[in-house]
């Protein structure tokens, strides 16, 4: 498994925008934690890591002791610690906030103390004593590598297949290149892979190139981690120019090599979630001008996080509220504008009222499609609006299938797609090793 | 304007704040610049045989993200010669007429004590401190503590010094006692104008895991030391008052150990020092320090309408009480203020697994816990952990008992009140 990235990326020209802390920062910060009793931060984290003990571990100076109980709960805990949105999940609810004080900055602690072990190359874990068990795991993002790391813990034989090149998933290729790049997310996959005995099939798209059938032929138990799929499109008048792209697909070219920006001066992003909010200050950070949000509600009605945004804003970036897109102006096929319908405040149109502005380059940020009709090959699966419907431990209607991550979840974060992932490897080694078989 | 000046056995100086005998007074130039940063009075780095000290001196105690909350250190006196060092004293005492120099001193023979009395006095000191307190070194070569844990010597001593002094003379006792007393009742019966108090303790400040040796490690070995800083601050207050409120103990007091504020300062003076020294918290921050002093103590005077320094010396001192002279019969409970509370549920752990199990998880759900008032102690816990300023108020519910002693209680058989707390922990 070959996981080198060419030398020449777009995303190297960011920094992180959290920058990582000294010693002498992470021990104050350390020793500010209160060290809460039945802390509301373990309660707001999906992956329940045990916040006030690894804290306290840095502030006492056990600082793989520290990574140890990261990693205990959550074995992505290195990039979850640069990507999660903790504004919203465990700094959001640290108590400190019920004071005019500023939270612990959790995410930092956590990165300090996941890095030290990855500089000291401390892998924790071994894999556990042979169970004569195999199981696979479809997709190679995080739901699928938390649940691969799990499962060979417990002593499975694991296999992961993937349809694209890298691993990681979206945490690789997705991800704002100021909070990670590709190359951090890839040194975690290694790192993760040190356990040993995970076998890698990539460029194998299921069930297109290895159906249900075969997988139950083969494996006691299957885990789907496929996430979501490509980028939703518009078919508008003027859809096909060029200049128009979805907007994951252009943060993984970014991320995974160079862009031609040289001619854009207008860029318009078309949507209001967080996707939007990365792909506005990324073009920002590329060096464009001129970036432009556009979205058919208002301010308050976006689904992007209010901190992403008040940065976005700080970094120059416009924005178009209520505005539906209606055409894609071009000139020979070259996209040059957008045409925009005007909304009210109940997102309806306002008749007549429409608005045009410049553009060579257009994103669509407005949603990825649901993978879980992929799923109709196996019997007593169930889908609801594109999402794989499991209970609360992940298994699916079909014996022996479990799910996790965004393909269970409709996108949700890198965070939960561990949880889930590891909440669902350990029902299936529960099946398993109670008799348990998908196989056929 | 409250007038600061103080008074410490006939030794006069513009405000209560000494520099007390240690690196801060080591040099006639270092204690001018104290002098005009605002310090009232020094005690000069102990004079005496010159000696050489070791490198690698001082240890800290990091605490929670604090830099030496705790200090020690294996010096020994001063390294410098008399001669240098009473040439100097003289300078000081030309430029700065009106503060107060006192000098340390620690020497063997009684002809030796003789000498180095008569130089401080022709150097014009205003006042004369003997070192019966360093701990380490000085004590394994009969001086310093070794002195001072012996009565009768220091009493001895003492003496021999107020036979050759015309300026007051104070006893420097250390803390390394069972009781301090005794102590410093010899130096009043050897005739010493006053003490001052406490030298440092004797301690390890911690140990170099990877070397297995003590701090602060010299080469491969280390030795033990004299602690002090803002952690000795309750040792040392205890031992002030306990002299001050000695019946046969009248001489004034210089208090010592771990100030580090004018707050500080006035706890001492409460106790019965009437002027207070500063060593650590100098070394650690620099002479600027005793700006504030001055000026947190002279807004404290003026809001408690304070006039003299005289005024607060001893005030805490009638409400020092034996345990068995305190009311039985007095009770309070925490009470959690909701609105301020932030769910750390810091105070339920500790109620739970330090005191009496009383605080619990709110029943509706909040995220405020509840105390149980009817099993609640007032033990001050809860309100030791809270983080935050106000929250937990401790308060007093009358509960229909009068006032009275365990003492009396044993006495005359005075009612008290049912006890309470955990008792349904209660083993069979
Ligand atoms: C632009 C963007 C930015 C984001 N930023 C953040 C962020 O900052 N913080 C955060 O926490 N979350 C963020 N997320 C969300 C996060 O990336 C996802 O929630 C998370 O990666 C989901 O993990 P997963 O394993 O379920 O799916 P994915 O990461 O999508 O991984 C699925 C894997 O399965 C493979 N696959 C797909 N179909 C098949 C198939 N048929 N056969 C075999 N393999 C297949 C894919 O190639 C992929 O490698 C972001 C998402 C996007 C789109
Ligand atoms: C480095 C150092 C050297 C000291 N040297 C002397 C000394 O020579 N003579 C003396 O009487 N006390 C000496 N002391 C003790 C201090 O004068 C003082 O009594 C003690 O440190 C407590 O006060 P503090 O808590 O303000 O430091 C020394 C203390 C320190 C830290
Ligand atoms: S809530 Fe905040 S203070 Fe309390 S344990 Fe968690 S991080 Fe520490
Ligand atoms: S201050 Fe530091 S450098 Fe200077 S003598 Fe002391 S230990 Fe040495
Ligand atoms: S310690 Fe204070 S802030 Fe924390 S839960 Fe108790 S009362 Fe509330």
């Amino acid at each position: 498994m070959n996981q080198k990235l060419p030398a020449n990326r777009a995303e190297l020209v960011f920094e992180d925008f959290k920058k990582p802390y000294s010693e002498q920062q992470a021990r104050a910060e350390a020793n500010r934690c209160l060290y809460c009793y039945d802390a509301p931060c373990i309660q707001a984290c999906p992956t329940e890591i045990d916040i006030p003990t690894f804290i306290r571990r840095i502030a006492n100076e056990n600082v793989e002791g520290a990574a140890k109980t990261i990693f205990d709960s959550n074995i992505l805990g290195m990039s979850c610690a640069r990507v999660c949105p903790v504004e919203t999940l465990c700094v959001g609810s640290c108590v400190y906030n019920h004071m005019d004080a500023s939270p612990i900055q959790i995410g930092k602690l956590q990165r300090y103390a996941t890095d030290a072990a990855f500089d000291a190359g401390l892998s924790f874990y071994e894999a556990g004593e042979d169970t004569g068990k195999s199981v696979v795991c479809i997709g190679g993002g995080p739901a699928s590598l938390a649940a691969a790391h799990r499962l060979r813990r417990f002593g499975h034989k694991v296999t992961i297949i993937e349809k694209d090149h890298y691993l990681g998933g979206l945490n690789t290729t997705g991800i704002a290149s100021y909070k990670m790049k590709a190359d951090r997310s890839l040194t975690e996959v290694e790192w993760l892979m040190s356990i040993g005995g995970i076998e890698v099939r990539s460029g194998i798209s299921v069930p297109d190139q290895m159906s249900w059938a075969d997988l139950q032929a083969e494996f006691d138990a299957i885990f789907v981690g496929f996430g979501l799929g490509e980028d939703s499109l518009l078919s508008l008048e003027g859809a096909d120019s060029k200049g128009i792209m979805g907007a994951v697909d252009f943060i993984a070219k970014m991320k995974l090599g160079m862009v031609d920006l040289s001619s854009v001066q207008h860029a318009i992003v078309i949507g209001g979630g967080n996707t939007a909010l990365d792909a506005v200050r990324e073009l920002k950070g590329l060096g464009i001008d001129n970036v432009t949000l556009a979205y058919r509600g208002g301010e308050a009605q976006m689904s992007g996080y209010a901190h992403e945004w008040s940065e976005a804003k700080r970094e120059g970036v416009s924005a178009s509220w209520r505005s539906q897109p209606l055409a894609f102006i071009h000139n020979n096929g070259k996209l040059t504008g957008v045409e925009f319908q005007l909304m009210d405040e109940n997102k309806k149109a306002i008749d007549g009222q429409t608005k045009t502005l410049n553009a060579d380059l257009v994103l669509l940020a407005i949603g990825q499609g649901k993978l879980g009709a992929l799923t109709s090959g196996l019997t007593g699966i169930e889908v609801e609006k594109g999402k794989i419907v499991t209970d609360a431990h992940g298994a699916t209607g079909a014996k022996g299938v479990y799910a996790g991550g965004d393909c269970r979840n409709g996108g949700k974060e890198v965070v939960n797609a561990v949880a889930e992932g590891d909440q669902a490897a350990q029902a299936m080694h529960t099946f398993i090793m109670g008799g348990g078989s998908c196989r056929t | 304007m409250p007038d600061l000046t103080s008074n410490t056995a006939g030794i006069i100086s513009p405000n209560p704040f000494w520099l007390a005998s240690a690196p801060p007074t080591n040099s006639g130039r270092q204690i001018m610049r104290a002098f005009e940063a605002g310090w009232g009075g020094a005690v000069w780095k102990t004079l005496g045989q010159p000696i050489q000290n070791v490198s690698s001196r001082f240890g800290g105690i990091h605490w929670r993200g604090e830099r030496a909350a705790g200090f020690n250190n294996v010096e020994l006196i001063t390294d410098r010669s008399l001669e240098a060092n009473f040439k100097e004293m003289a300078e000081v005492k030309r430029l700065f007429p009106k503060h107060a120099v006192i000098s340390s001193l620690m020497v063997e023979t009684k002809e030796e004590w003789k000498e180095v009395v008569k130089r401080s006095i022709d150097a014009g000191a205003d006042g004369i401190e003997l070192n019966f307190g360093c701990p380490h070194g000085m004590c394994e070569r009969g001086m310093g503590s070794a002195v001072g844990q012996e009565p009768k010597v220091n009493q001895e001593i003492t003496s021999w010094v107020k036979e050759y002094s015309s300026i007051p003379v104070l006893v420097k006792l250390t803390p390394n006692v069972g009781d301090i007393v005794p102590h410093g009742l010899a130096a009043q019966a050897g005739g010493a104008d006053g003490v001052s108090l406490i030298n440092t303790i004797k301690s390890i400040i911690g140990v170099d895991l990877e070397k297995m040796a003590p701090q602060p490690v010299v080469g491969n070995k280390g030795s033990n030391g004299g602690y002090c800083g803002a952690a000795v601050r309750p040792i040392a207050l205890h031992m002030v008052a306990a002299l001050a409120r000695d019946p046969g103990f009248n001489i004034p007091i210089s208090g010592i150990g771990g100030v580090t504020n004018w707050r500080d300062a006035v706890e001492f003076i409460a106790l019965g020092s009437s002027s207070v020294q500063v060593c650590t918290e100098v070394m650690l921050r620099g002479y600027r320090i005793v700006e504030d002093m001055i000026d947190g103590l002279t807004r404290f005077m003026t809001e408690q309408g304070y006039e003299t320094i005289d005024q607060m010396v001893g005030k805490a001192i009638p409400a020092y009480s034996e345990w068995g002279d305190l009311n039985i019969n007095f009770e309070s409970v925490a009470k959690i203020d909701a609105e301020k509370c932030i769910g750390c549920n810091r105070c339920m752990v500790a109620c739970h697994d330090g005191a009496h199990q009383c605080i619990h998880p709110n029943p509706d759900g909040g995220l405020t816990p509840v105390v149980d008032e009817s099993e609640c102690v007032g033990c001050n816990l809860c309100e030791i952990v809270c983080p935050v300023p106000d929250c937990i108020t401790m308060t007093e519910v009358d509960n229909g008992y009068a006032a009275t002693t365990w003492n009396e209680h044993m006495t005359s058989g005075t009612k008290i009140r049912p006890k309470k707390g955990s008792h349904g922990y209660d083993m069979p």
